[in-house]
């Protein structure tokens, strides 16, 4: 009878039902035309090993995104809930970094690598790699400006490292939490149909980054042109990622709102990747200039006056 | 794992010396790092006293000599020690949040082991500093530091690799990778004032 078919229709908990039986009852967060074929009203599937293990790791997270958008079993200090945030196979992160690299236009990030199963793994390691590859090669093209000179000593910079750590740790983290509040606030005005949780706003940040880390490795060629051409095109690339990603999110909005909302986002991208390249270039001389400033306003006169000429870079 | 050094045994006798025991330990294990190969004795028997050395010897080596130098000059002796034992403390909480069946300090025990070739290559280094600087000199150092590097990632790699599961083994693998990269760089870079 069809009443009975309903109750066993909606019981979750207890039967196990495949995707094709009750199609449209997963989808609640995201929606879109492209959807997977899985959720499609259609035959019952009895399909080979990877479509089946597709459905099986879908089919857990449809489950729970019913419950509560959120994957969390286990509560929150106990190992196994840290665990779940590392729930990736080694394909699955080259996936995502070669999502970040390559923006196609219509493809949101979101839906189609991280698919509600936000890892922590990439933008760890991701800013991790980024800070020593912007340390490193920033020393190293110093070494390469001044080889040569006679009176130049080498010193390896160790401060840089801390600064770099301090500054992208930030960006990564306090970045997506300010954009996750203000949509959260945004959706409580206008019903929006996509909404990201904050562990998938972290992951698009993060794996963004990723273009950053051969970008640095490069700006060893001490070329003004060649390191700003550098820098627009990794902006390029990361900006309209981070752009496709968040238009969908807000575009139910009010347009100024939401046009407002990603010129933020991409300035404050610009933001850091312009930062990140002044302090590069000039981040050794600027840290003596400011560390002497401050010596000799405190009284201590070390006789040291200010470099001339700010930045020395070859043209 | 650290037992006094001498204690008495039953029956009011005194036992052999058991610090001769500890080193001795100590030192087997260093060979297993030299000549790396599947084996599980740093995992088995697992102690802190020879990452300890290692830590402290290259620390100690990778100092600058003038404190306050005018200008940023390279690691204090402190910096090194919390580097390279955060690093390690890193890459152990996320080879186990990975899924990996490894205990922490026996993580922290292979990681620390496999520095010891990264040490040598830091004391035939300075030894090398001692003659005259030049492009040829940092050749030289530049070859020694990579072959040890590379000794120091197969040696670790081939006592942690098993204790991941199989499609997460470059995933634990990398972080090492980056650790030793930065202590190489450390290394390679170093001055004398």
């Amino acid at each position: 009878m069809a009443a009975v078919d309903d109750l066993q229709f909606e019981e979750f908990g207890n039967v196990t039902t495949t995707p094709a039986e009750n199609p449209d009852a997963t989808t609640i967060n995201i929606e879109g035309p492209d959807e997977s074929p899985m959720h499609q009203p259609g035959p019952p599937r009895g399909s080979g090993g990877e479509e089946d293990d597709e459905l099986l790791g879908n089919e857990d997270s449809d489950k729970t995104e019913l419950l509560a958008g959120q994957k969390k079993s286990s509560p929150f200090w106990t190992f196994e809930y840290y665990q779940t945030f590392f729930d990736v196979d080694t394909y699955q992160v080259f996936d995502r970094i070669k999502g970040s690299l390559l923006p196609i236009p219509g493809k949101n990030f979101v839906r189609l690598y991280i698919r509600s199963n936000p890892d922590l793994y990439g933008p760890f390691w991701i800013c991790a790699t980024l800070v020593f590859a912007i340390a490193i090669s920033g020393n190293l093209s110093n070494f390469l400006i001044h080889l040569g000179e006679r009176t130049y000593h080498y010193v390896p910079e160790f401060r840089k490292v801390s600064i770099a750590a301090t500054i992208i740790y930030a960006y990564a983290w306090l970045v997506p939490l300010a954009l996750w509040g203000f949509l959260v606030w945004r959706n409580s005005k206008v019903m929006n149909i996509v909404s990201y949780s904050f562990l998938e706003i972290v992951c698009v940040y993060g794996y963004s980054l990723f273009v950053y880390i051969p970008t640095a490795v490069l700006w060893i060629i001490p070329q003004k042109a060649v390191r700003w051409i550098l820098v627009m095109i990794a902006l390029g690339i990361s900006g309209s990622v981070l752009a496709m990603t968040f238009w969908p999110a807000v575009r139910e909005d009010n347009r100024r709102v939401a046009l407002a909302t990603i010129v933020a986002i991409v300035l404050l991208h610009t933001l850091l990747s312009v930062g990140c390249l002044f302090s590069f270039m000039c981040f050794g001389v600027c840290l003596s200039w400011t560390w002497h400033l401050l010596q000799e306003s405190s009284g201590r006169a070390d006789g040291m006056a200010p470099p001339s000429g700010i930045c020395k870079v070859s043209h | 794992m650290a037992k006094a050094v001498e204690s008495s045994g039953e029956l009011g006798t005194t036992s052999p010396r058991p610090l001769m025991r500890d080193l001795k330990a100590v030192g087997k294990k260093f060979m297993h790092v030299l000549y790396p190969r599947k084996s599980n004795t740093l995992l088995r028997d697992w102690d802190l006293w020879g990452p300890l050395i290692l830590c402290v010897t290259l620390a100690l080596m990778l100092q600058r000599s003038s404190v306050d130098s005018e200008q940023d000059g390279g690691p204090q002796f402190a910096e090194v020690f919390v580097i390279i034992w955060f690093g390690a403390v890193t890459i152990t909480v996320n080879s186990k949040l990975l899924g990996g069946n490894i205990s922490f300090f026996q993580s922290l025990c292979v990681l620390g082991y496999c520095i010891l070739p990264l040490t040598v290559a830091m004391l035939v280094c300075r030894l090398v500093l001692l003659a005259e600087q030049g492009p040829i000199n940092f050749m030289v150092r530049l070859f020694v530091v990579i072959v040890m590097f590379a000794w120091s990632i197969v040696a670790s790699t081939a006592f942690l690799a098993d204790s991941q599961p199989p499609n997460r083994k470059a995933l634990a693998i990398y972080p090492v990778f980056l650790f030793y990269f930065v202590i190489s760089w450390m290394i390679l870079t170093f001055t004398p004032q």
